[in-house]
């Protein structure tokens, strides 16, 4: 085990580098997949047949094919048509396509969640199709797929992974190194998993973060925030303090005035955390 | 239209119509909703739409506000079509853009008020007056805020419209709508989705720009003695069809029909 923590801690800088290759993958591949969602995705809602079927038929295509065999097919045969790409654009590419199309669908149906009332109003305010796509539909339909694509992101993250395939030196590419050298496949590996799963959260982190500020535009919390929790912790508070006042009040008016006693087991509020 | 005595002053003043519905037929589907429906709104008129649901009020509100695709006929806004015109005997649709210039006279105001929740109130009002009409910000915000002064609701410039409670809401879409200055106002059941007792502020503001401008103005509503107060006309809505219409007093109190007087006895 000591020899396994020594062979990690030569073995850092590379380790470092993969991770590196890892978050640059996952930082432009989900940059090009929401890019690419937000194209195909508003061109699927258009009223136009000419948007609407060829982005139909792109998501559909890189939907129902493998991540793997879109790479190898810019990495492989691209170049026998002249487009020579680096492996590191390939990777991008194949990542922001692949899941560019799942993601264009959660953008498509969002948009089509938004309240009908919403497109009515803006019609009845006679903007433009851009201007109330831009203004209205879109900041509210970005609220309602954000959790949606945030799960589509992790596992864009997760398949980063078969850029090894084409030379790319990413962590699972240096994980494999390192069970190589240290000869302890339960010792790279699990650090790998452990890895991945950080990056995993903080991700996670950042997309809760956009959800909330999404929310709050809307003049909306997300359910079971923070502030909810607090303003039933400050409820629960007000209501032991009221019950007690009422205890006491109930017990100086014992005998004095039966119809009005209060019963100070009853939680006089119901419905008000009395639980909590 | 026939003369009454509160028929409105700006009537004589423009030749043609505010609204003008020629054999108008809405179908959704196989159902037909409206058939061969001819009407004409004068200038500064307020006409109430009343009939049982399904009778095709607020259809015809939808339609004038460009919600809902003609099936088949014509409308004129001031005497221009708005979404298609008759080309030497062929329909013809008018283009988009068009449209929507016609539709910048027209405002409307909704049963779910349908404020965007992801814009303050100051924003909801001066979004289309600056976008649309190219009002600067500075001289759009001024206007809202007096507008907003007018509805009684000064003070929420700046809140989230889901702060506000349904009634203030509703105020706040008004004076949306009545930001872009409409020569017509569609308004749709403006208040059903309220509580009782937030009705009356709505309707307050309502009679306050009825008396104090002479915008057009088409509603449907349940409130009936709103719809007297204000009305020039009532029209009496059956199957897709003006049953009867006439001033509110003759509707309300000497209705023609079996149908008027038995819908009037099961709202009144």
């Amino acid at each position: 085990m000591n020899d396994n923590v020594t062979t990690l801690l030569n073995f850092l800088p590379q380790l470092w580098e993969g991770v590196q290759t890892t978050i640059i993958l996952t930082v432009a591949g989900s940059i090009g997949a929401v890019l690419i969602a937000i194209i195909l995705g508003l061109s699927m809602t258009s009223p136009s047949a000419w948007l609407r079927v060829p982005a139909r038929i792109i998501v559909e295509f890189f939907r129902g094919t493998s991540l793997l065999v879109q790479l190898f097919w810019l990495f492989f045969v691209l170049p026998l048509f002249g487009f020579d790409l680096d492996p590191m654009a390939c990777g991008i590419g194949a990542l922001a396509l692949n899941y560019g199309a799942y993601c264009a669908e959660v953008v498509r149906s969002s948009i089509k969640t938004v309240a009908p009332g919403q497109w009515e109003a803006a019609i009845a305010l006679s903007l433009s199709p851009t201007r109330r796509m831009i203004r209205v539909i879109f900041p509210q339909a970005w609220a309602l797929m954000i959790p949606s694509i945030a799960t589509l992101l992790i596992q864009l993250l997760k398949g980063t992974a078969v850029v090894s395939f084409i030379t790319l030196s990413d962590l699972t590419d240096k994980t494999t190194q390192l069970r190589q050298s240290t000869g302890d496949t339960m010792f790279a590996f699990s650090v790998s998993l452990i890895i991945y799963f950080a990056l995993a959260w903080l991700l996670q982190e950042l997309m809760n973060f956009l959800e909330r500020r999404a929310a709050s535009a809307l003049g909306r919390r997300r359910p079971n925030s923070r502030t909810d929790r607090r303003e039933a912790r400050r409820l629960a508070r007000a209501d032991a303090v009221r019950r007690d006042r009422l205890a006491s009040h109930a017990a100086a008016n014992e005998g004095a005035n039966h119809s009005t006693g209060a019963d100070p087991t009853k939680n006089p509020f119901p419905g008000q955390g009395g639980g909590l | 239209m026939p003369p009454t005595e509160n028929t409105p002053t700006t009537a004589s003043a423009s030749s043609s119509p505010a609204i003008e519905f020629t054999d108008v037929e809405k179908s959704f589907g196989p159902t037909t909703v409206l058939k061969n429906l001819n009407f004409t709104v004068a200038p500064g008129e307020r006409v109430t739409l009343i009939g049982p649901s399904g009778s095709g009020k607020t259809t015809i509100l939808r339609l004038v506000m460009t919600l809902e695709e003609l099936t088949d006929g014509y409308i004129f806004v001031d005497g221009q079509p708005l979404t298609f015109e008759n080309r030497g005997g062929k329909r013809v649709e008018l283009p988009k853009k068009r449209t929507r210039e016609m539709t910048t006279r027209i405002g409307m105001v909704f049963q779910q008020f349908n404020l965007f929740p992801n814009m303050t109130v100051l924003e909801n009002i001066i979004e289309a007056p600056v976008h649309v009409l190219g009002k600067s910000k500075a001289e759009a915000s001024k206007e809202a805020k007096e507008l907003l002064e007018r509805v009684g609701l000064a003070d929420k410039a700046d809140a989230h419209p889901t702060r506000l409670s349904g009634g203030q809401q509703q105020r706040v879409a008004i004076a949306r709508a009545l930001a872009m200055s409409p020569e017509i106002l569609l308004l749709d059941e403006v208040t059903s989705a309220l509580d009782p007792e937030l009705v009356g502020d709505v309707l307050g503001v309502l009679r306050d720009i009825a008396e104090t401008t002479d915008i057009t103005m088409l509603l449907v509503t349940h409130e009936m003695q709103f719809a007297r107060d204000v009305s020039h006309r009532v029209m009496m809505f059956d199957g897709g069809q003006v049953l009867e219409e006439g001033p509110p007093d003759q509707i309300f109190n000497n209705p023609q029909h079996e149908r008027t007087r038995s819908f009037l006895s099961s709202v009144l």
